[in-house]
């Protein structure tokens, strides 16, 4: 028997069946109806092939960069304390690549091109060896030219070596992607030919006049700032088709459960351009890891999973009957669709899409709240995350004018065309929802519900602090830190190994950015200290900031959006973490 | 604190970062910036140290280029249009293409009108270097040459390209022509979206100058267009010229597409 049908004990693994499989058990932990289906590779030497191959969506074939013949890739599961080996075999025509996100891995195995090494070249078969220390989910990606949004990505899961302090009768694996027929090269040009030309939920005259949207005198003031409050995502729905595990919303993927158990969904968010809002209507959700990394317990109704982050969930239902799980994109303009069902063949009727969000001046960073600054404060009063009272229609307004690109709230900024913005006043907002969820009338999770499970390795306080702007022009769709692409130049961002420093990340954008950092987990700054969440990627939200901290592990580690346009576009460092006393310039 | 760091490498280096991390005599910050000094940046990258430093150069050059270095082509005609009239029916045309990176990129535009008996009345092609001053703006230099028959002038042009606030598309230019007429132009767009595929776009040029370069008149569009998509968008519209010298106008209604291509 194949070890991926192998019942384990107290966990039977990743059933997957899809709702169009005549009913078939498929043994496998997703299904494709027209790709090869994706296997799961284990043991200590695995071997993965990078090429073209085509992906069915909705009943469409379209290109895909695919691994081992599949999209998503293969699942790869790894055990903790062992000694990893994965060669990769380049079958494209172009170089590639595959970065084991969340990984803490020497760098040369990290898989960036220009970074950590060259690019396996076509033909050629390299092989990544490293120590794995660490258990949980994430995931890989190619990390060359556009591989990734046209499919090159897959799930790892590493079992502890031990115990595994999170108790489950199954698991499922939910990765959610964003697939376009439209060539990343065409997204890009259209995204540099000026402002939401993907977006078809704008403002409009017609809803002026029916009262929806902002007000009159709120439209005015926005536009005079050339900003528009309708611009939550730059590829929307309208290019895009939302996967979860391979299967649009035409032929959801199906999950099986008996009643009563007690399911680990593991959430994996491959997508290239799309932040969504998860939830299974009749659930709920208790979030156990977040980016592989045990947390507290904490039971919500719905959350936002940022691009590249991943979220493990409890789930326990109950009835004898089919529950969707929805992962809506933040924007709205389309969802994936999955189902949870006792037997193959039954579906759930996904919930209509909410009404899109409308950003707000607290998104530009220009509103204090009294809800305190850099993580020093655990609870506020109001209600909880998600259970505001809707925001009223028109109180969007300023009143006065305040200085939207004043250069010394942020001296290390370069102040060219590609900063738009500078967030006069930018606040603490890992006590909020993601954009969106503010009013949705449940329990939303928030980043200061994330306390790790087990003692932080490194509970010493920083004795560093760098400052990083997040900045942009959404009009020229030009990304960067501290007003700089990549491409110009920049020196790196550098630590010494061993030190603790505190990054703070300030936001100068109305647009949400997933930051990760390769190489290292960076603990949350908001939890006392020792218990903080350790991530490998924090989504900042607009005119808002994020303080975290690292132990520098020696290397070169790229350091970048995972919004991939933006990442393109020049939203990437390098973090540069070198021996104290190495030679310097 | 430089005793404690570089006790701190050589042990991290051993791979003992973890049991120094209970260590009790490390600093506490507390709520202040802290602010040990910070390290320069290195003058190489660690791969260069596993790998041809060649190679190595050339994926680093590659890296830039693919993280914002990248170069975009990118095309629209704002007006292709038929203007059915009494006699012969007229046609117009106003477009450009650019190419090159985020801050400076080769631009050529072109305008123009004329009648189906292949009469044109008025063109003019720029070739321009557009480089990018502030966020919304852009400055224009080139040259620009006339293509009706009769004319054919040459002028070399300076000018300002951009969206103001309020979201008002706008374009200003200075043009010297190699007869020693000084012109200029200014446009203005404006957006109104009415639905999320209908937009009623009010456009109106202002020209200055003697009559050689095209006299100082005013036009006054007004287009109504549907959006099959960003990129297609077929329209229906009204266009009012105006000589200010000698107070002559002429309506013409217009069927066209914008184009983005």
């Amino acid at each position: 028997m194949r070890p991926w049908a192998e019942p384990i004990h107290r966990r039977r693994l990743l059933t997957g069946l899809s709702a169009a499989g005549l009913g078939a058990l498929l043994p496998a932990w997703a299904h494709g109806s027209d790709t090869p289906t994706p296997s799961s590779l284990e043991g200590d030497d695995i071997h993965i092939s990078v090429g073209h191959g085509a992906l069915n969506v909705g009943g469409r074939s379209g290109h895909a960069v695919t691994i081992n013949g599949t999209v998503p890739g293969p699942l790869i599961r790894l055990r903790e304390g062992r000694r990893a080996r994965l060669s990769i075999t380049n079958a494209l025509h172009e170089d590639t690549s595959i970065h084991w996100h969340g990984l803490l891995v020497p760098f040369q195995m990290d898989g960036v091109p220009g970074v950590s090494g060259p690019g396996i070249r076509p033909g050629e078969t390299f092989t990544y060896e490293f120590p794995v220390i660490q258990s949980g989910t994430y995931w890989y990606h190619s990390h060359s030219g556009h591989q990734e949004p046209m499919g090159c990505y897959g799930p790892i899961i590493i079992d502890p070596s031990s115990f595994d302090p999170i108790a489950c009768d199954r698991e499922h694996l939910v990765v959610l992607s964003d697939y376009s027929f439209v060539h990343p090269h065409q997204i890009f040009r259209r995204l540099k030919a000026g402002g939401g030309t993907m977006n078809f939920q704008k403002q409009t005259l017609s809803g002026l006049l029916a009262g929806r949207d902002q007000t009159l005198s709120e439209r005015l003031e926005w536009s005079r700032m050339r900003m528009d409050p309708t611009d939550i995502s730059d590829v929307t729905g309208a290019v895009f088709t939302y996967l979860i595990n391979g299967q649009s919303p035409k032929t959801p993927w199906t999950a099986l459960f008996n009643p009563g158990e007690r399911v680990r969904l593991r959430v994996i968010n491959a997508a290239a351009q799309t932040i969504f809002n998860i939830r299974i209507p009749g659930l709920k959700l208790t979030v156990v890891a977040a980016d592989g990394q045990a947390v507290r317990p904490i039971e919500v109704d719905e959350f936002q999973i940022g691009n590249a982050e991943t979220y493990d969930l409890i789930v326990q239902p109950r009835e004898d009957r089919a529950y969707c799980l929805v992962a809506e994109a933040s924007d709205r303009s389309g969802m994936g669709v999955a189902t949870l069902a006792p037997r193959a063949g039954l579906s759930a009727t996904p919930p209509p899409l909410r009404e899109r969000p409308i950003l707000t001046m607290r998104d530009m960073g220009m509103q204090h709240e009294a809800m305190g600054h850099d993580g020093d404060h655990q609870q506020h009063h109001g209600p909880p995350p998600g259970m505001a009272t809707p925001r009223k229609r028109g109180s969007d307004v300023m009143g006065h004018t305040m200085a939207m690109r004043d250069g010394s709230a942020a001296p290390g900024v370069k102040l060219g065309p590609g900063v738009e913005m500078i967030a006069p006043m930018p606040s603490d907002r890992t006590g909020e929802p993601g954009q969106g969820l503010e009013s949705v009338g449940h329990r939303v999770l928030v980043y200061r519900d994330l306390e790790a499970l087990t003692e932080n390795p490194d509970p010493r306080e920083p004795s560093r602090q760098i400052e990083i702007h997040l900045t942009g022009n959404m009009e020229r769709f030009i990304w960067g830190f501290d007003g700089r692409k990549f491409s110009d130049g920049a020196p790196p961002y550098t630590v010494r190994t061993g030190e603790r420093v505190r990054f703070i990340l300030v936001n100068d954008t109305m647009m949400t950015h997933p930051i990760h950092l390769h190489g290292h987990f960076f603990e949350l700054a908001h939890a006392p200290a020792g218990q903080r969440p350790r991530k490998h990627t924090v989504n900042v939200a607009p005119g808002g900031k994020v303080a975290f901290d690292i132990t520098g592990e020696t290397g070169d580690w790229a350091f970048h959006c995972h919004m991939l346009y933006h990442m393109h576009a020049g939203m990437f460092q390098v973090l540069a973490v070198r021996p104290d006393g190495a030679r310097a310039a | 604190m430089i005793l404690r760091s570089a006790f701190f490498a050589l042990a991290a280096l051993a791979g003992a970062a973890p049991a120094l991390a209970q260590d009790p005599h490390a600093g506490h910050a507390g709520h202040t910036a802290p602010s040990a000094p910070q390290p320069a940046p290195p003058t190489s990258a660690l791969a260069d140290e596993l790998h041809d430093p060649v190679v190595m150069a050339l994926e680093r050059a590659r890296l830039r280029q693919e993280h914002g270095g990248g170069h975009v082509m990118l095309g629209r005609f704002e007006q292709l249009e038929l203007r059915p009239g009494a006699g012969l029916d007229g046609y117009a045309w106003e477009g450009r293409i650019l190419y090159g990176g985020d801050i400076d990129r080769l631009a050529v535009k072109s305008e123009g009108e004329g009648d189906l008996a292949g009469d044109l009345q008025e063109g003019e092609a720029q070739l321009l270097w557009s480089h990018a001053i502030a966020p919304y703006f852009d400055v224009q230099a080139g040259v620009r040459q006339d293509l009706e028959a009769g004319s054919g002038d040459t002028y070399v042009t300076l000018g300002v390209s951009g969206l103001a606030p309020y979201w008002f598309e706008t374009d200003a230019a200075l043009f010297l022509s190699d007869r020693g007429d000084v012109a200029a132009r200014f446009e203005g767009a404006y957006d109104l979206r009415i639905t999320q595929r209908l937009v009623l776009e009010p456009r109106g040029e202002l020209n200055l100058g003697p009559r050689r370069t095209g006299g100082t008149t005013l036009e006054a569009g007004l287009r109504l267009r549907y959006e099959i998509s960003r990129a297609f968008a077929p329209y229906i519209g009204v266009e009012h010229a105006h000589d200010l010298r000698n107070g002559v106008g002429d309506t013409y209604g217009a069927v066209g597409l914008r184009l983005a291509f």
